[in-house]
C-alpha cells in the first residue's frame, strides 16, 4: 500500500513534469530544471565516491579500522573521524555512504556520528570559500564553537544506542 | 572536484596492478550499493527540487533580508531556511555575502549557513535508509541545536547581542 502511494506520487511527479514541459508552464518547468541540475552535481561526485568506498571494503583491513576508530580509539577516534570528514567532498549525501562502510569495518557509532556532523561543517574547501565571503573570523567562531559540540553530542548519541543495542541498516543484502 | 577524480583515478590504477580479482570485487560492490540507494536518493532529488522551486534565492533574500530589524526573528527565519532548503557552498555563501553588505547581522547568517550544512530535512529520505527513522530525527535535533548554539555565540562575538 504505502509502495503504491509511492508510484503514484513519483508517476504524478513525471507527468507534472512533462506536462510543463510541452504546455510551456514556467514554474514546472524550473522544477524540472532544478532536478536535473542537482542531478548533475551529485553524478558528478557520487560514482568516485562509491569506487572508492568499494575499494576502502576491500583493502582497508578491519583490524586498522578498529584501532583507530573502533571502541580503543577513545578520544584519536574522534580527532581522526574529524580529519577525515574535513577532505570529504559534496555534504552529507556522500558522508552517509562512507559513514556506513566505516561502520561495517568496525568504527563505533559516536565516531560514525562525528564524521558525519564534522563533514558538514568543516570541510576544507567550503570553509576557505565561506572565509572568503563572511571573513575569517566567522568561520573560526563557527569551528570553535561547533566542534567540541559534535564531539561531546555525538558521544552521547553513540553511548546512548550502543546501550541499546542499536544496529545501523543493512545495506547489501 | 578534480582532486578527487585524480585520486579515484591513481588508486583504482593501483589497485588493478596490485590484485586484478580484488579491484573487480570493489567495483562490484561500488555498483551494488549504489543502485541499491538509488531510491531513496532520487526521492531527496525530488524534495530538493520542490523545495527550490517553491523557495529560490529571491525568497531567501527577501526574507533574510528583512531580517536586519529584527535579529532574533532573522534568527529563526535563517535556522527554518537553512534546515529545510540544500544547497552546495558556492551558491549559498555568495547568497550570504549579498545579505551581510544589505546589512543582515552575522548571526541570521550563521543560523542560515551552520543549519542549511547540519541540518537535513531534505536527506531524511536517504539518512533514514541508513540509520532509520528514529535515529536520523534525533541527529537532525541535535544539529538544530547545535546551529541555535553557534548563530548565538556568533552574535556575541560580532557585538551583536548586548553583553
Amino acid at each position: 500500500m504505502k509502495d503504491l502511494t509511492k508510484r503514484l506520487l513519483l508517476a504524478a511527479y513525471v507527468i507534472f513534469i512533462i506536462a510543463s514541459v510541452a504546455l510551456n508552464f514556467e514554474p514546472g518547468k524550473r522544477l524540472g530544471e532544478n532536478f536535473l541540475s542537482f542531478l548533475v552535481d551529485m553524478m558528478k561526485v557520487l560514482p568516485f565516491a562509491f569506487i572508492l568506498i568499494g575499494l576502502f571494503e576491500v583493502w582497508v583491513k578491519r583490524e586498522t579500522v578498529e584501532k583507530h576508530l573502533g571502541k580503543e580509539s577513545g578520544f584519536k577516534g574522534y580527532i581522526w573521524a574529524i580529519l577525515l570528514a574535513s577532505t570529504t567532498v559534496g555534504g552529507l549525501y556522500v558522508a552517509f555512504p562512507v559513514a556506513h562502510a566505516l561502520y561495517n569495518k568496525g568504527a563505533r557509532l559516536s565516531v560514525i556520528f562525528a564524521y558525519i556532523s564534522a563533514s558538514a561543517v568543516c570541510r576544507v574547501p567550503m570553509t576557505i570559500f565561506e572565509a572568503s565571503f563572511l571573513g575569517v573570523k566567522f568561520s573560526l567562531v563557527r569551528l570553535v564553537v561547533s566542534i567540541p559540540l559534535v564531539i561531546i553530542s555525538s558521544a552521547l548519541l553513540g553511548a546512548y544506542l550502543e546501550k541499546k543495542g542499536y544496529k545501523m541498516q543493512q545495506i547489501d543484502t | 572536484m578534480k582532486y578527487l577524480y585524480a585520486f579515484t583515478l591513481v588508486t583504482l590504477l593501483l589497485s588493478l596492478i596490485a590484485d586484478r580479482k580484488k579491484t573487480w570485487q570493489a567495483l562490484k560492490i561500488a555498483c551494488k550499493r549504489f543502485f541499491k540507494i538509488m531510491p531513496p536518493f532520487i526521492t531527496m532529488l525530488i524534495l530538493v527540487s520542490i523545495a527550490l522551486t517553491f523557495i529560490p534565492n529571491k525568497v531567501i533574500l527577501a526574507v533574510l533580508g528583512g531580517g536586519e530589524h529584527n535579529r532574533f526573528l532573522g534568527m529563526v527565519l535563517g535556522l527554518i531556511l537553512g534546515s529545510v532548503t540544500l544547497m552546495p557552498g558556492f551558491i549559498a555563501f555568495p547568497l550570504c555575502g549579498i545579505l551581510l553588505k544589505k546589512g543582515v547581522p552575522y548571526m541570521v547568517l550563521s543560523a542560515f549557513s551552520t543549519s542549511l550544512m547540519m541540518v537535513g530535512v531534505l536527506t531524511y529520505p536517504l539518512e533514514k535508509a541508513y540509520f532509520g527513522s528514529k535515529v536520523t530525527i534525533i541527529r537532525n535535533a541535535i544539529s538544530l541545536l547545535i546551529a541555535i548554539i553557534v548563530a548565538i555565540a556568533t552574535g556575541f562575538v560580532f557585538g551583536e547581542i548586548a553583553r
